[in-house]
């Protein structure tokens, strides 16, 4: 299997002080990867660096074997829904059509293909009916539905995607896993910023577990355990014991089922 | 003569003067209308207060050197100041804790006051450039210019260079259009673009910096952030689309120039004044009947669902 995302030695800093150090990581293509860490532990600045946004103090990347420049155009980035000004005066077509420009470029003119791109990512996350509207008038599911099919528009390889399951409701939630799904069997690779430990393990092929530095990468299976899950986290988090025994149970099962 | 005869030609009764006014506020008011609704959109209002206040050490810094208040120095000058207070602000509120709107308020109140300084100390009362030009500006003195002949008439030379540069800031924003509008919607996707947004800041900011220059000795520092502001809020108020936003802005623009010219004539008083006062009263109207979210709308909604409910409660 060939590899979506490499990274080595990358190392972020934010006034002089480390936030990211020495992530040693290889992405294979095809997996749905989550990153979960307390907060503070630099998921949305990992991703953000890896996407060029933020800039990298150390270390390199590397997307499907080559600099990011290269393959820039294959790669798709999903910020938090809270990042932008949802008052802004543009309609949902708008937002979704921004997903063209990358590979449109900034200058030259959207035309019927754009639109087209455009109308069938909307109709995929079932916002297609509100394509007139102004983004403002959303639900914070529907402009997470907006974020999505604007990323469907880009039409990469490979996605990174900044909290999506935040602030959202269960059928949203749903219809983003089930595209998320959708994509994987497409080949494409998909990294998801996620911050809720009861679902990780049930979403995501692997796992990688940040807190400042990568305490651990792998398959959900082996990587989403009590120990791993205690040194990301440190004692600090209540909840942890609770599903500790989760992870514990989700283990004997999985080596269950997985025994053939 | 007829009534409505009266009242069109009353602001230009008499010379061209009135004419060269209405231009010169429209094209001063234009651009800034445009690029407001940028600003306002990027949250960036006071930026333009900002550059608007510190092209004064800029002016000051080129006449002394050229000694000539006509010459282009002085607006190459006041930009190249303008631009430097947006770099001082961002250096100052990304390399230390303190933050944007603090640093705002370092960066330019210290030029101006250099700028204020400088006139006092070398310029003295022998200009033009006194304080109460600073402050609003003075449209009328545009005809004191140097005047160039075009299709029969004198122009004065501030108005054409006025135009020069509202067509540039006109061909920018078509040009760019994609480029501010993501950017200012959302500069992590363009960046995930590779377009880094930084350099679309100063690409703006210096555009904006251009206009506000070109506009100073028109309207002066203060009541530039007027037209800048006042437009885009107005325009705004009135829709959730982008173009449609930046039409209603010129609109805006142009109105509040025709306005101004009537409150002229009538009190013989400050034109860069009297358009802000025009532009306000649009705002408000705007505030009023704004067919997005028009207070007047509000109160009706209100009053029906209030009846709505008196019914149903009788009923119930």
């Amino acid at each position: 299997m060939s590899t979506a995302l490499e990274t080595h030695d990358l190392t972020v800093t934010y006034d002089k002080k480390p936030v990211l150090y020495g992530i040693d990581l290889e992405i294979p293509q095809g997996q749905l990867v989550g990153i979960i860490g307390p907060n503070g532990a630099g998921k949305s600045t990992f991703i953000k660096s890896v996407m060029g946004v933020l800039p990298v103090t150390g270390g390199w990347v590397k997307v499907f074997g080559e600099p990011l420049a290269k393959n820039i155009t294959r790669v798709g980035y999903v910020p938090q829904r809270g990042s932008v000004d949802w008052d802004f005066p543009v309609t949902v077509m708008d937002v979704a059509l921004q997903g063209t420009y990358g590979k449109l470029g900034m200058f030259r003119r959207v035309g019927k293909k754009e639109r087209k791109i455009a109308s069938e990512a909307l109709d995929k996350v079932g916002m297609l009916d509100y394509a007139k509207r102004q983004i403002g008038n959303l639900s914070g599911g529907q402009q997470q539905r907006v974020f999505l099919a604007r990323a469907i528009a880009q039409d990469c390889d490979l996605y990174f995607m900044d909290e999506p399951f935040v602030g959202v409701d269960a059928a949203t939630e749903s219809a983003i896993i089930t595209l998320l799904q959708e994509m994987r069997a497409k080949g494409k690779t998909v990294v998801v910023v996620h911050h809720d430990l009861q679902t990780a393990p049930e979403y995501f092929d692997m796992l990688m577990l940040l807190n400042m530095r990568l305490v651990a990468f792998g398959p959900t299976s082996e990587v989403f355990t009590k120990e791993i899950l205690q040194k990301t986290y440190g004692g600090k988090l209540t909840i942890l014991s609770e599903i500790a025994t989760e992870a514990a149970k989700n283990d004997l099962t999985k080596t269950h089922s997985k025994t053939p | 003569m007829s009534f409505i005869e009266y009242v069109l030609t009353r602001p230009f009764a008499g010379s061209d003067n009135g004419l060269w006014y209405l231009l010169m506020a429209f094209s001063v008011a234009l651009p800034c209308s445009l690029l407001g609704c940028f600003l306002l959109l990027r949250r960036m209002a006071l930026i333009g207060d900002a550059i608007s206040h510190s092209v004064l050490p800029g002016i000051v810094f080129a006449f002394l050197l050229v000694k000539d208040l006509s010459s282009p120095w002085l607006l190459i000058g006041a930009a190249l100041s303008g631009l430097f207070v947006t770099v001082l602000i961002e250096l100052i509120h990304t390399k230390t804790r303190v933050k944007q709107d603090a640093a705002i308020g370092i960066s330019f109140t210290t030029l101006f006051a250099l700028g204020v300084l400088m006139v006092s100390v070398f310029v003295g009362k022998q200009t033009d450039l006194d304080i109460d030009c600073v402050i609003s500006g003075e449209m009328t003195h545009i005809i004191y210019y140097d005047s160039v002949s075009l299709f029969g008439k004198e122009v004065p030379e501030p108005l054409l260079i006025s135009y020069g540069v509202t067509a540039l800031t006109l061909i920018f924003l078509l040009i760019f259009f994609r480029v501010l509008t993501l950017s200012s919607f959302d500069a992590g996707l363009m960046a995930s673009f590779g377009v880094n947004p930084k350099v679309v800041h100063y690409l703006l900011m210096a555009v904006l910096s251009l206009v506000v220059v070109t506009s100073f000795q028109a309207v002066g520092a203060i009541l530039v952030i007027a037209l800048l502001i006042i437009p885009a809020a107005s325009a705004y108020l009135c829709t959730h689309r982008l173009k449609v936003m930046l039409l209603l802005a010129a609109a805006h623009a142009a109105l509040s120039s025709i306005a101004a010219m009537y409150i002229y004539v009538s009190f013989n008083c400050s034109i860069s004044s009297a358009m802000v006062v025009a532009g306000l009263g649009l705002f408000c109207l705007a505030w009023l009947f704004g067919p997005v979210d028009g207070l007047i709308w509000k109160w009706k909604r209100r009053y029906l669902l209030a009846e709505t409910y008196d019914l149903a409660d009788r009923d119930g």
